[in-house]
């Protein structure tokens, strides 16, 4: 009876180291695609970001060089307005949950988040389609940083929450202890003290907008010229990248791998100060 | 409101003797609490009425195509703007196989990943592999469509396809020439995006798994991985079932990489090897371009559609994921 104990025994040990190199293996495999995409990125990036890019207006199909100048540009508008929407319905929304949102209402709220999270982003921008282009009549700068700050409410309210929550009781319970109301603890006390964990938010929201496409196609459009007006079709890094990079032109391939160099660069520190930082923080907090 | 209940008395509560003026001040005081925390609750709102307002919006703009073809649009494949018939069919069963595709070949590597991360690795090395697999869902997706234009493509040509005729032509998933740009790369650049997605979730429902229960499993003299396969994984089902359901949210959804590898061509044919179509990619392409308001409320129809699957979707899976461990990532 001993022998087919002793076979089984070692087969139970070489299923376990067979099952932790596959782990290991699929590890790696996970990985390969990233090391992939940030070497490709790279050295074809690199080759073809030159100060051109960040001056000059796209060249015309034929002609070489060129640049991104007013996708960059442009980039940062929508950017920009997508914070003025987001932020502070992140912030004010999440200062709720925290401080106020023990019931049904706050429950309800946070997974309505959470499920807006979760809305393909396409879906955002067929519906700021329907709501601001259409009575418009045209794409516009509007439409579409609207649609990336609708992205972002959730991302920063869900992260200022947790962060606001961090914040000791006893911190709120020493200012109403001095006599200060509740709307000055809440805004002056505990949301200043979260302050480095909010910013952490902002940053990873910040990130995530500055690559989105899909809801800029047929929002913000997109516009070869140089344009300020947030009331007209602008251009942006994604969208441009989209059209170079699915066009069948040399020059343009360049052009689309110069732009995801400079894309991926900002996404990748907007991503690891924000990690970075938070986790000290969060350190911190416990 | 328990919060709020104890910030009324106290606010502005100032020492220096009860006289008129101060009791003047503090009720305007209280009055001014109370408003700012409607304000607050107002922001929060917003959060609601905007998904309500999506789907409100999604559905009054789809209501023409809605009213002429009814529930004959999911079952009828031609798609033909000229003539203002459409039939969402390829796209549906395009986004399916796709989604599906990423979560067979997605779904085995997260697990290991997670299992990985979570029971196998030193904890040192847990903390840098999860941060860089986190990376991976960082990469903005219109980047990772053209690294796979570039290169996941050519080597789906190559490599991939080639093996795979060889070995499995005679079935009719792996028959016909081969392309690269098809359902099969969609299904891989899909596998790629939702894997950082089921990983990380995944991982976070394995450490919530009570050591006890390792403890326990270790005492009967199990070996490590037995340990994982009968005590920590049977723990932790649900919510790694919850991580995949999130992960085929984003499969579903998920626009730009796709668009730019699965090829654009409303079909419905069996072999992984040709081009298809799925419903975002078809929003991506032809909403700007829509000529007709059928066509336009066509497309948004299928909007509305995925609108409510990934309602229906992220909501089972933040259930499912919030039985084993309160913290759902926000990837």
């Amino acid at each position: 009876m001993s022998e087919p104990r002793v076979f089984t025994l070692r087969r139970r040990r070489i299923t376990d180291r067979v099952m932790t190199y596959l782990c290991l293996g699929a590890l790696l495999v996970a990985i390969a695609p990233l090391a992939s995409v940030l070497g490709y990125v790279t050295l074809r990036g690199a080759s073809s970001v030159t100060w051109d890019f960040f001056t000059h207006l796209p060249a015309p199909v034929g002609e070489a060089g060129g640049g991104m100048a007013n996708a960059l540009v442009g980039t940062l508008l929508l950017v920009a307005l997508a914070s003025c929407v987001g932020i502070p319905i992140g912030i004010f929304g999440g200062l709720y949950l925290s401080e106020l949102g023990g019931g049904r209402f706050g429950w309800w709220v946070r997974f309505t988040a959470d499920v807006l999270n979760g809305i393909p982003s396409i879906v955002i921008g067929v519906f700021i389609y329907a709501l601001v282009v259409v009575p418009a009549r045209h794409f516009s700068g509007i439409a579409g940083g609207i649609a990336l700050g609708v992205m972002m409410i959730p991302l920063v309210m869900r992260t200022t929450e947790e962060m606001v929550k961090l914040v000791p009781a006893s911190l709120r319970e020493a200012s109403y202890a001095l006599g200060i109301p509740w709307r000055v603890t809440a805004l002056r006390v505990t949301l200043r003290t979260a302050t480095a964990g909010v910013l952490t938010g902002i940053m990873l929201a910040v990130a995530r907008i500055l690559g989105e496409t899909a809801p800029l196609l047929f929002t913000a459009f997109n516009n070869p010229f140089w344009s300020f007006r947030m009331d007209q079709p602008i251009a942006s890094m994604t969208v441009q990248l989209y059209n170079y990079a699915i066009s069948p032109y040399d020059d343009w391939h360049r052009q689309a791998w110069a732009a995801a160099l400079v894309l991926m660069m900002l996404t990748l520190v907007l991503n690891v100060a924000a990690r970075t930082a938070g986790r000290r923080r969060y350190a911190k907090g416990r | 409101m328990l919060r709020n209940e104890v910030a009324r008395p106290l606010a502005g509560g100032r020492p220096g003797g009860p006289s008129l003026g101060a009791a003047v001040k503090r009720r305007g005081e209280r009055r001014a609490d109370l408003l700012f925390q409607k304000v607050l609750a107002g922001f929060a709102l917003l959060v609601i009425v905007l998904v309500f307002g999506i789907g409100l919006s999604l559905l009054l703009a789809a209501r023409p195509s809605l009213r002429q073809f009814g529930f004959a649009f999911f079952w009828t494949s031609k798609w033909d703007p000229v003539h203002n018939i459409f039939g969402a069919l390829p796209f549906v069963y395009g986004t399916i196989v796709s989604s599906a595709l990423a979560l067979l070949i997605g779904v085995p590597i997260s697990l290991g990943v997670a299992i990985y991360l979570a029971e196998l690795s030193l904890r040192g090395s847990a903390v840098v592999l999860s941060f860089i697999i986190e990376l991976l869902a960082a990469i903005p997706s219109v980047i990772l469509g053209l690294w796979g234009i570039f290169v996941l493509v050519p080597w789906v040509r190559g490599s991939v396809e080639p093996v795979l005729g060889m070995a499995l032509g005679w079935t009719p998933l792996f028959s016909g020439p081969v392309y690269g740009i098809g359902m099969l790369a969609a299904g891989i650049i899909l596998a790629i995006m939702v894997i950082p997605i089921i990983s990380s979730v995944s991982r976070d429902v394995l450490l919530a798994v009570p050591q006890e229960q390792r403890e326990a499993m270790y005492a009967l003299g199990a070996t490590r991985w037995e340990v994982i396969r009968r005590a920590v994984l049977p723990y932790g089902r649900v919510g790694i079932i919850g991580a995949i359901i999130l992960g085929l949210g984003r499969a579903l959804g998920e626009t730009m990489a796709v668009t730019m590898v699965i090829g654009n061509r409303p079909q419905i044919v069996a072999s992984l090897f040709q081009p298809g179509y799925t419903i975002a990619a078809a929003l991506a392409n032809e909403f700007s371009e829509a000529s007709s308001s059928l066509y336009v409320s066509a497309l948004i129809e299928m909007a509305l559609v995925l609108f409510i699957v990934s309602l229906l979707v992220n909501a089972a899976a933040r259930w499912l994921v919030s039985r084993v461990t309160s913290s759902v990532g926000h990837l």
